[in-house]
């Protein structure tokens, strides 16, 4: 047939709608189109100005000249001390919540109220969360500034992302699955630990890498509590002040008189932070990806 | 009317069993025995009570916010509330769900898990436990080269037959099965309704069913539910053969209503 057949045509209402149609598709993709030119902007600003400074000798030498010359080594010991740090508290303590708020707790006004604590405390704004550590871990619990009362304090905001993370992949796993298990004889511990944990994986390392991400980039909560200005040393122990990547960028871009030849300083150090943050949250795809690929049920 | 002698043969005694929701009451007054090896037949509509009938007799309103039983239930001479060990009771009643149930774990470990975590079963003792299962479950055959592959990746029938299978693996006096049949093919739904038969020379069966005919099949007496109560229990042969005594029984073996 070379013409549509009779009642195929589109009456003017069809045609109206298949213009709306093709303008909204267009104009979302633009909208898609315009959140991404940022974020190709600054990677781009970074990559060209501080990418050639980015040399092993400037991971691994310490700053010099007043921070104006040489590496970033101290900071980047420092962030890795302050995030593992902040893993080794939320990460426990976060998941043992969740699970008793999915699993244990009963469905009343206080575990509501608690649930929406959780979910209120992840929106305090960091600044706020900078303080409470000062008060509750510099000062009542005597930890000093240190890189235990910064962890403890990155610990505290990141918690509610753990808990979350970690209470929705429990849930995702079917209560069928559950009743199963009991109906066998199973106390709820054996049922978590047999069925729900090894079911609710990649949600939890979601959440726990969301928390590297976030405690790598912060830097109010640290500045307060437990992260220098400059220290000539690498930290000790847990009760030593450290460098921090976060906020020695902060300090190099406003703190600092950088002399001529130096100013692609803060965009490595910038871009440093960014690969960090990348490469864990890359880790996190690949991990989710390699546990989610098998289908389980 | 119970006798004395009913009660002491009876595997299962259920006296004036009521069980709410919250404010709603689900199930009232209800009073049966099940004798053992017999297959005792359930029937009614949805909302008749039936699940939550089986939720009271191993104990699971532990698990459902809100669900309250109150009467008697006696299961092997207990009162089943007063055992203190609710996870042995469970491991003596064996439990097959309307959907089937293949946990997310390996054919084998499906089976071999309850008496894993009962603690006992070495090696060799977990081999012969999930073939003699399996193969009980009529499930042995189609599935003996894969067991390590995943139960929860099995199609709905043998699902449903893995299920069956895990649910004999503590070896249970009693077995309850919840509509087994509402989301398999007629060709297993047979060969579940052969399995079952074999089974009553071993232990005792539950079977609540939507299928009046699945009842007629298999059980040898039934029950007859209505809106939360126990309308009518008789012989399976009297129920069919025109003796149903109360008129709504009659009315629903025929199909009038529902």
């Amino acid at each position: 047939m070379t013409e549509p057949a009779p009642g195929f045509g589109a009456t003017p209402l069809e045609g109206r709608n298949n213009a709306i149609q093709q303008g909204v598709k267009l104009l979302f993709g633009l909208m898609t189109v315009v959140l991404v030119l940022p974020v190709i902007a600054i990677l781009g600003t970074l990559v060209y100005e501080g990418g050639p400074a980015l040399t092993l000798g400037f991971f691994l030498d310490m700053p010099r000249n007043g921070m104006t010359e040489g590496g970033i080594f101290p900071a980047l010991i420092g962030t890795i001390w302050l995030t593992a740090g902040a893993l080794v508290v939320a990460v426990p303590l976060g998941i043992a919540a969740a699970i008793y708020l999915s699993e244990y707790a009963p469905d009343t006004m206080l575990t509501r109220t608690i649930n929406l604590a959780i979910i209120n405390l992840a929106g305090v704004p960091s600044i706020v969360h900078a303080l409470f550590g000062v008060g509750a871990f510099v000062y009542f619990l005597r930890f000093g500034t240190s890189i235990l009362a910064a962890s403890c304090t990155l610990a505290v905001m990141t918690l509610p992302v753990v808990i979350v993370a970690t209470r929705e992949s429990l849930q995702a796993v079917p209560r069928a699955f559950r009743e199963a298990c009991w109906s066998l004889g199973a106390t709820r511990w054996q049922t978590i630990a047999r069925i729900v944990l090894p079911n609710s994986g990649s949600g939890i390392l979601t959440g726990i890498i969301l928390v590297v991400s976030r405690a790598v980039g912060e830097t109010a909560p640290i500045m307060f509590t437990g992260a220098a200005f400059f220290v000539p040393f690498l930290p000790q122990g847990v009760f030593d002040q450290t460098m921090a990547l976060s906020l020695h960028l902060y300090n190099v871009s406003t703190q600092v008189n950088l002399g001529e030849g130096h100013k692609h300083l803060p965009f490595a150090v910038a871009l440093t932070l960014i690969l960090v943050v990348l490469a864990m949250n890359a880790l996190a795809i690949f991990f989710r990806m390699r546990l989610r690929g098998r289908k389980r049920w | 009317m119970v006798t004395a002698s009913d009660a002491a043969t009876a595997l299962l005694s259920v006296r004036d069993l009521s069980i709410r929701y919250g404010d709603k009451v689900a199930l009232q007054g209800v009073e049966l025995e099940v004798r053992p090896h017999e297959i005792f037949g359930i029937i009614g509509p949805a909302t008749a009570g039936k699940t939550s009938f089986l939720r009271a007799l191993n104990r699971m309103d532990q698990f459902v916010p809100g669900m309250r039983v109150g009467g008697s239930v006696m299961f092997a001479g207990r009162e089943v509330r007063h055992i203190r060990n609710q996870y042995a009771l469970r491991r003596h009643i064996g439990v097959v769900f309307p959907l089937p149930v293949g946990l997310p774990l390996s054919i084998y470990d499906n089976v071999a898990l309850a008496p894993r975590l009962a603690g006992r079963a070495t090696k060799s003792e977990l081999d012969e436990i999930v073939e003699r299962c399996l193969r009980r479950a009529a499930l042995w055959d189609e599935v003996k080269d894969r067991l390590k592959s995943l139960g929860s990746l099995l199609s709905g029938g043998q699902q449903q037959r893995l299920t069956i299978a895990r649910a004999l693996s503590q070896d249970p006096e009693l077995l309850l099965l919840d509509e087994f049949s509402i989301a398999v093919d007629p060709v297993t739904t047979m060969r579940i309704e052969e399995v079952l038969k074999e089974l009553r020379a071993e232990l005792t069966i539950v079977l609540v069913t939507n299928l009046v005919q699945q009842a007629r099949r298999l059980s040898d007496r039934i029950a007859f539910f209505l809106g939360g109560r126990c309308v009518e229990i008789a012989k399976t042969e009297d129920l069919f053969g025109g003796a149903a005594k109360d008129q709504r029984t009659v009315d629903y073996l025929e199909g009038r209503f529902g």
